[in-house]
């Protein structure tokens, strides 16, 4: 499965660039599945993953929890709790 | 004059399709000249609340310098028109305008700002308010800062969320 990825604010900072694109293990098919395959991914994904506290999730532009199957074509965000206004 | 009529009642009709205008920008904003746009060629509203959001010079015992907004475009603007839509429908508000800054920005800029017409002003002020408290929690943007201790990501504010929180549990008595 191929999919997007985004990083954004702290987050991005850490891996060191806003997006990825990966094809995926048959076995990775939900955003914790997701999370858990960059999170041993080795650098800069590990430390990233491991460094940010508060990871927030939004498949296809709408927030999503870590039990969102992914499909092909996604477009899965990773970022921290946001604070504009 | 009935040209200046009919411009004005089409720019009425084209708002008034959805009702929630989102627009983010780098550029300022000028209150005033949003609030007559809003209410041209709409003689049912009675009422016009409006926040402004403006940056400070201090924030968590620093002092800021400077403000550089990120967002998620795309993301960004589809959260801020379903905020919006999900606000008119409960208080039956006419118009909702959210325009939000992103970039570099200093301590008096202004950040944001919504503004709600409608016939009273009890659901005017109650749909700003709500407005605001989920762009707070919900829409994708981040502030990084420039503080006399250095650059730091802003962090989240528990009151904030409070804030959200508070308009599920009366939703029953303000949805009539």
């Amino acid at each position: 499965m191929n999919v997007t990825v985004l990083y954004f604010a702290r987050l991005r900072e850490a891996v060191g660039h806003g997006r990825d694109q990966f094809a995926l293990p048959a076995d990775v098919t939900t955003v914790a599945q997701l999370r858990a395959w960059l999170a041993v991914r080795g650098a800069p994904w590990s430390g990233a993953f491991g460094e940010v506290k508060r990871i927030r999730v939004a498949v296809d532009q709408t927030m999503a929890g870590d039990d969102a199957r992914l499909h092909e074509g996604a477009e899965v965000a990773f970022f921290p709790p946001v604070t504009g206004g | 004059m009935a040209l200046e009529n009919q411009a004005s009642v089409a720019a009425a009709a084209a708002n008034s399709l959805s009702g929630v205008t989102v627009r983010i920008q780098h550029e300022d904003f000028d209150v005033s000249a949003e609030i007559a746009r809003l209410r041209a060629g709409k003689p049912q509203i009675g009422a016009v609340a409006t926040f402004i959001g403006v940056a400070r010079d201090c924030n968590e015992g620093a002092t800021v310098t400077g403000l550089v907004l990120e967002h998620y475009p795309g993301m960004t603007e589809r959260a801020l028109q379903e905020i919006g839509a999900q606000a008119r429908q409960r208080w039956g508000v006419i118009d909702i305008l959210i325009v939000h800054r992103i970039g570099e920005l200093q301590p008096l800029d202004q950040i944001v700002l919504v503004a709600v017409t409608g016939a009273h002003r009890g659901e005017a002020f109650a749909a700003c308010e709500f407005v605001m408290d989920y762009l707070k929690t919900d829409a994708p943007f981040w502030k990084r800062e420039v503080t006399s201790q250095g650059a730091r990501w802003v962090e989240t504010r528990a009151t904030d969320e409070d804030a959200r929180a508070r308009w599920a549990g009366d939703a029953d008595v303000n949805d009539q």
